[in-house]
């Protein structure tokens, strides 16, 4: 029977030759992950179980990114709940502050994600590794509780829908804004319980980092997981950074898909979503003046070195409009230290931006930059619902770092393309 | 395994928040979270609804955030299955993680009025209304869905499975 990627991984992991969309299956994981808030909720769980160790101390992965470095005294009593836990247990993934990045950006680094893995987490964008060939999905605490006793989860095997991608991104696009054009087209449940696979000559155009944020907000679609084939450009980042072999799985040539849709990257523009959807978008041709007060250029969507590189091009020997407050937060602490050997870091406090340590931070509205009533950020984050970063009478509007730079020297939502051209 | 019941009908995207608001989030008490169940869209439900009834709704069922707590308040609140069009994908894991049993299927959905008396059979995914006589398939679980469904959820049935 004929297989999507996403398929062909979870018949692989259930141990049978096949698999078709609508069934349910049991399947064994390579990597099990948690954060600060959804691990603890995990662990009292986990405790139901009566075992007493994890199926696989290497396989399990937790990361206090969310509110950590501890944002208050109930934040600190989850991460030490968290952090005992990993010790009492062994298990070899936990990143302590100091090495801790936002884990859909250091998991990968880290070489904890194969080509062909099957991963689970207790976060909604664990979604993002699709972008290396893995198939990886946000679930529930209580599967991470199980999956962490049992090595093993269930899953109802997803239809697909196929995006066959075609041309290049101009400069100053970025794989932002290829998923925002691709939400704002199919709507927030376009993708509801499917895969979004990705196909096509203009995939290898896109750098990994584009594809991390493309498959990072498939969940913004609705979507179960989002997945790349493993190009030459996947096998160099594995490469770099993981010591297995790489496994590589392809779509049959007549898998069955729901919908195919065909994209030109060469026509997408600078793209923006507006309140309180990331399906309400813009291109920035059609924006208008939309005065901010924050900006906000990391999380896990886009706080890669490719991000902070675009933005310290703009940014440079430049200054902050004034009342205007800008933040940047590189995802990792390698990202971190990447970033202040190619004096990305100078560049940006020069320009007057505030550099934080990894943390999830004001993306959830947690901490270190929340909106106040009536304020307004641009944020290369992933979601805008009605008070995500902090007041409910607040507004977030998304859109790639170069949009959000060149608005941090306006003070408007600004077109990148507007700023250089001005030189 | 069967469920019996009268139906609750519901239309789409029924949302985690109506059927338990945030506001009650600060307890993770199952019976006081069940006591709130569908207040903001249906205040009566809580005092008509009785043990083994059955909730029908439309698209996209239990979509927004992914807490827990809200198939918990379904099932504690007495409802024996929920039928759908379609369910919103974590809610659906967290169902029958949980042991509460949901079936897609939008041909019973269509011929299930309110009060109508439902019995769903769950080894064959059979869902006959008993007051029009009408039956509808719906794709039946698989062994070890039934098995967890039986066990009260995934935590019992993955203990059983440790245990062998
Ligand atoms: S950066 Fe934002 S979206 Fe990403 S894991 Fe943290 S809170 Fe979630």
């Amino acid at each position: 029977m004929s297989m999507s990627m996403s398929q062909k991984i979870l018949a692989h992991h259930a141990n049978v030759d096949s698999v078709r969309s609508g069934q349910l299956i049991m399947a064994d994981l390579d990597l099990v992950l948690g954060n600060d808030i959804t691990s603890p909720v995990a662990i009292n769980q986990f405790k139901k179980f009566g075992v007493t160790e994890v199926f696989d101390k290497s396989k399990v992965a937790i990361v206090p990114d969310h509110f950590a470095p501890n944002k208050d005294i109930k934040a600190a009593t989850q991460c030490k709940m968290i952090r005992d836990f990993a010790r009492d247990k062994e298990i070899e993934n936990y990143f302590e502050i100091g090495k801790m990045g936002i884990e859909h950006a250091l998991l990968p680094e880290q070489g904890l994600v194969n080509s062909g893995d099957l991963i689970i987490g207790a976060d909604s964008h664990t979604c993002t590794y699709g972008a290396l060939g893995a198939f990886s999905t946000g679930v529930g605490s209580t599967d991470m509780a199980g999956a962490m006793a049992t090595g093993k989860a269930w899953f109802k095997v997803p239809q697909a829908m196929k995006f066959h991608l075609t041309g290049s991104l101009q400069k100053w696009v970025s794989g932002k804004d290829v998923i925002l054009h691709i939400i704002g087209m199919i709507g927030v449940d376009g993708a509801l319980y499917k895969s979004m696979e990705y196909s096509g000559p203009g995939v290898a155009s896109l750098s990994i980092d584009d594809r991390f944020t493309i498959c990072n907000m498939a969940i913004e679609a609705g979507a179960k997981n989002g997945i790349f084939p493993v190009d030459q450009v996947a096998l160099d980042y594995l490469k770099e950074h993981n010591m297995k072999t790489p496994v590589i799985v392809e779509a049959d040539e007549d898998a069955e898909y729901e919908e195919v849709f065909e994209i030109d990257l060469s026509t997408i523009r600078p793209t923006v979503a507006f309140p309180h959807l990331p399906d309400n978008t813009r291109t920035i041709d059609e924006v208008g003046k939309v005065k901010v007060d924050q900006v906000v250029i990391g999380s896990c969507t886009n706080g890669h070195i490719s991000d902070l590189r675009v933005a310290a091009e703009i940014l440079k020997g430049k200054k902050v409009a004034p009342g205007i407050r800008a933040l940047v937060f590189p995802a990792t602490q390698q990202i971190y230290l990447d970033a202040m050997e190619e004096g990305l870091l100078k560049i940006f406090v020069e320009a007057g931006v505030a550099v934080s340590t990894p943390t999830c931070g004001p993306c959830l509205g947690g901490h270190m930059g929340i909106l106040a009533e009536n304020e307004r950020a641009i944020a290369t984050t992933n979601r805008n619902f009605v008070g995500r970063m902090g007041h409910p009478g607040s507004e977030v509007y998304l859109a790639s770092p170069a949009v959000a730079a060149a608005s941090a020297l306006t003070g408007y939502i600004t077109n990148p393309e507007t700023v250089k051209e001005n030189e | 395994m069967n469920a019996h019941g009268k139906a609750f009908r519901y239309g789409d995207n029924v949302d985690t928040d109506v059927i338990i608001p945030a506001r009650y989030l600060n307890t993770s008490d199952a019976k006081e979270l069940a006591s709130h169940c569908m207040e903001d869209i249906d205040k009566e439900f809580v005092n008509k609804v009785e043990e083994g009834d059955i909730m029908v709704a439309n698209k996209n069922f239990g979509c927004g955030s992914s807490r827990e707590h809200a198939p918990l308040a379904i099932k504690t609140a007495g409802i024996s299955c929920v039928i759908a069009s379609s369910f919103a994908r974590i809610f659906y894991r967290n169902s029958i993680n949980i042991g509460l049993p949901i079936l897609e299927c939008p041909e019973a959905v269509e011929g299930i009025k309110a009060g109508d008396v439902v019995d769903i059979d769950f080894a064959t995914g059979r869902i006959c209304n008993e007051t029009t006589g009408v039956c509808f398939q719906s794709e039946p679980f698989p062994p070890f869905i039934q098995e967890m469904i039986a066990n009260d959820g995934l935590v019992n049935y993955l203990k059983k499975e440790i245990a062998q």
